[in-house]
């Protein structure tokens, strides 16, 4: 460690620690771990879980932080935070002692909102965070070292799941919840796995009875946002392939919260690390570092949205306007999408000289600016273009049993897909629906028809 | 209170068969694109084995993204007015990070040989052998070392086997001597001596000559010139695994021909009219001087935007009906950049009048044809050694 030892760290926690309760943080438990910075590269690409199931596109992610990061094309984030309870943060060692006293009143805050917002309080459980992801690593391995299944078929689910993952409800809510325990068992464990074969008969007996069944059904009551759920419900897969995609899913559901809040959880993160720190009594060279650093994390960013920045202006301006108590319970109840429709203002879109663009060529064009007409334009394009409006809205419209073909909608709201990565997202979803899949939606003012069909042969048609 | 704790990972990499499988896909990645690699400029003419350095696209993650038209916020200085323009560099969409909607094209350099590329290539390929057998034999006369023997002329001294043998002889005589260092000199003598013992042997090589003939006329631009060079770059490659000694004639032509070095042939510009015809005969007056048919696989390929004078043409169909006559493969490159694509009147009447089974015409666009048209091309030669396998 550079400067300063675990006592230091220490004393510090304790003062922040008083000023965070004084100020009505309501937070669980915390628990810091002090890393090496290839740890943190490590950390980083497993979504802060080391645990976390293998599958190649961590790897790729650990050689992309890492290229970045030799070329000095980012930093490293001074820390990273996981929903758990416990909650667990991980602290770079070689920062300075003031990165690591800012980063801890930062982390308090973050562990604040992951208790408290709606979002995170219905949407996950972090009381079992930590064995969420072991289980399901050990669920993923246990299918790689099955003789019956093997890496290449395991890893063939997963890449097709992941294509598919964000597909989901557009609202947090008990019904995407990781509901029963049963469910983080092993598809194996509890079969005669001495006979693979035998298991594998009786099951496609079994599949057969249901698609007799189910044959009346044909147009689904209401379309299904929730891509992995329907075809893990209706798909004709195994049942270790089933749990794949439901772990994916979970997994998915964990860190939509995080996807949704990312504006107001960094800039709650933010506001109380300000007010911390100017409350700490710092040594002077420490307090000017502060100053410093607080101003490199919430600078805005050259045309582009700082998370950092928005979330803490809009609730800086709250907090002047209307007092803690009102931050307080907008944190609990807000995600990014409403937090900004209704509070940012037309004097903070034009004090943060916000602007909405559009490309043009190679290039971008300024389309609208944050003056008298055009402020609420730039609000609301930038309300439908954060958290998972960010993702298209793709549902399951229509099965038709006859020739198991699927057909998935795009809600068009303006913004066309891009072509080359649907294509591509509709073979794998192929692989997992083993049966045609057509994707209805709207190019340059057409209704269009993308199809793919069992042997993945894309066709556009409108 | 919080906990904190000194975490020591132990030297445990946590990544290591993730990334593993990672590099395993961008391998396989590569050799997927080796079409386009290969005709990079920066590889285009390094030797063997040096290794360079190519960028990769990175593995994709593909999902359901929005293209190019979404709208976008960002923050500015206050003096940005409607209409403006600014450069894509600083924006990448609202959100980045989880939702994974960054469009950047990811890319990974690799280090890597040319050899390893080419075996890449031509695995990738999946060409049959040429049978050597069928193809002329270079019998050249050469001699073996076959042990040794008493007599024989100086040349053939083995010096190495004789000082041996001299000591041999003194430490035996030493022994029967019975006696310790004796300083005395020692001399050869001529039972010391020995000779290598020779045998003629008919070695058997096969050696082939590529003639690049290339139009180097006005017309002929850098670009054309670049996705010349690229394919003869791969051709020699080729032709240099299949024979132990690959000699390469360099002859540009415009309305006159000559035999030039290569890096006259690629960079210097000429300007003026296009006799093809002119190419192929310094062709052929470089095969009946050197490279005997009898003792040479050769093979000819000429490259140029098919833009002849007409007068020319017949001229030239008579010459390319003797090239074929000579070579194993004589091959046409037609180079027409963009995509338009009108079969130059060079082209058609080269396809209708040669009737030749060794001789192909294609045609090269862009610096992703190059691979398949070499490809067609060495499919030819395969075919051929094939049917003169079964005349024999």
């Amino acid at each position: 460690m550079a400067d300063f030892s675990i006592k230091d760290l220490e004393y510090w926690n304790e003062n922040i620690e008083k000023l965070a309760k004084n100020f009505g943080l309501n937070y669980y438990n915390q628990e810091f771990e002090i890393i090496n910075y290839e740890d943190m590269i490590g950390y980083e690409s497993y979504v802060g879980m080391p645990s976390h199931y293998p599958h190649w596109s961590y790897g790729k992610s650990y050689e992309r932080i890492k290229t970045l990061h030799k070329y000095n094309l980012t930093g490293l984030p001074y820390e990273m935070v996981i929903n758990s309870d416990p909650c667990i943060a991980y602290l770079m060692k070689d920062n300075s002692l003031l990165i690591q006293v800012l980063t801890i009143a930062h982390v308090y805050a973050h562990n604040d909102f992951f208790k408290n917002n709606r979002l995170f309080k219905i949407g996950t459980r972090a009381e079992y965070t930590v064995e969420m992801f072991k289980n399901h690593a050990n669920r993923i391995r246990e299918y790689i070292s099955d003789p019956s299944i093997g890496y290449s078929r395991v890893e063939k689910i997963l890449n097709a799941a992941h294509t598919v993952k964000f597909q989901t409800e557009r609202v947090v809510g008990f019904q995407n919840r990781v509901e029963d325990k049963e469910k983080s068992k092993s598809a194996l464990t509890d079969k005669k796995r001495e006979f693979p074969y035998l298991e594998r008969y009786a099951q496609s007996e079994l599949e057969d009875k249901t698609k007799l069944e189910q044959q009346e059904v044909k147009i689904l009551e209401k379309p299904e946002e929730d891509i992995l759920k329907f075809i893990t419900a209706n798909g004709r897969l195994q049942d270790w392939e089933k749990d794949i995609l439901s772990i994916v899913r979970d997994e998915a559901q964990y860190f939509i919260p995080q996807i949704e809040t990312k504006i107001m959880n960094e800039g709650w993160a933010s506001f109380w690390h300000y007010k911390i720190l100017n409350k700490l009594e710092l040594p002077q060279n420490m307090h000017l570092e502060f100053l410093r650093k607080h101003n490199e994390v919430i600078r805005p960013l050259k045309s582009s949205i700082n998370p950092y920045y928005i979330g803490f202006k809009i609730f800086e301006n709250l907090y002047n306007e209307f007092g803690a108590d009102k931050i307080f319970e907008v944190r609990q109840t807000e995600r990014d999408q409403s937090f900004i429709r209704r509070f940012l203002t037309k004097e903070l879109c034009s004090e943060m000289n916000l602007f909405e663009f559009v490309s043009a060529g190679n290039d971008f064009m300024v389309s609208e600016v944050s003056d008298e007409d055009g402020w609420k334009i730039v609000r609301d394009t930038l309300c439908n273009t954060v958290g998972i409006g960010s993702i298209p809205t793709i549902s399951v419209s229509d099965w038709n049993q006859k020739d198991n073909s699927l057909v998935l909608k795009h809600e068009f709201d303006g913004r066309e897909l891009d072509l080359s990565y649907a294509y591509e997202t509709l073979k794998h979803i192929v692989d997992l629906w083993n049966g045609k899949i057509i994707l209805a939606t709207q190019i340059d003012g057409k209704q269009k028809n993308i199809t793919c069909d069992e042997l993945k042969r894309i066709s556009l048609n409108g | 209170m919080a906990i904190f704790r000194e975490n020591n990972s132990g030297g445990r990499d946590r990544s290591a068969e993730d990334r593993r499988r990672h590099r395993e896909l961008v391998e396989d990645s590569i050799k997927k694109n080796l079409g386009s690699i290969i005709s990079e400029e920066s590889i285009i003419g390094k030797s063997n084995d040096k290794k360079i350095k190519i960028p990769i696209k990175g593995i994709k993650e593909f999902q359901f993204i929005y293209g190019k038209n979404k709208p976008g916020v960002g923050a500015g200085n206050g003096d940005e007015k409607r209409g403006d323009k600014f450069s894509g560099e600083a924006q990448n969409g609202s959100d980045k990070g989880k939702a994974g909607n960054q469009e950047g094209e990811e890319v990974f350099e690799t280090e890597i040989t040319i050899e390893e590329v080419i075996k890449y290539l031509f695995d990738d390929l999946n060409l049959p052998d040429i049978d050597k057998k069928q193809l002329s034999q270079l019998e050249e006369k050469s001699y073996r070392k076959l042990g040794y023997q008493h007599k024989g002329i100086p040349p053939r001294l083995a010096k190495k086997r004789s000082v041996i043998e001299k000591i041999k002889r003194k430490q035996s005589l030493k022994r029967a001597m019975d006696e310790s260092e004796n300083n005395e000199r020692f001399p050869f003598i001529e039972e010391d001596l020995r000779y290598y013992r020779i045998k003629a042997d008919n070695k058997r090589d096969y050696n082939a000559v590529v003639l690049c003939i290339m139009d180097v006329s006005g017309s002929m631009d850098q670009t054309k010139k670049y996705l010349a060079r690229s394919f003869y770059f791969l051709l020699y490659q080729f032709l240099h695994l299949k024979y132990a000694n690959v000699d390469v004639v360099f002859i540009a032509h415009t309305t006159t021909a000559k035999e030039v070095n290569e890096k006259e042939f690629f960079h210097r510009g000429e300007s003026g009219g296009t006799y093809i015809s002119s190419g192929y005969e310094k062709a052929l007056d470089i095969i009946s001087e050197r490279y005997s048919p009898s003792n040479w696989n050769v093979y000819a390929f000429h490259c140029s935007d098919g833009d002849n004078w007409t007068e020319d043409n017949k001229k030239a169909i008579d010459s390319a009906n003797k090239l074929c006559k000579v070579c194993n493969l004589f091959g046409y490159g037609e180079i027409v950049p963009g995509y338009y694509n009108v079969g130059s009147t060079i082209k058609s009447e080269l396809q209708s009048k040669v009737n030749s089974k060794n001789f192909a015409a294609i045609t090269i666009n862009k610096k992703e044809d190059v691979l398949p048209a070499l490809k067609k091309l060495l499919e030819k030669v395969s075919d051929k050694d094939a049917e003169q396998g079964e005349k024999k």
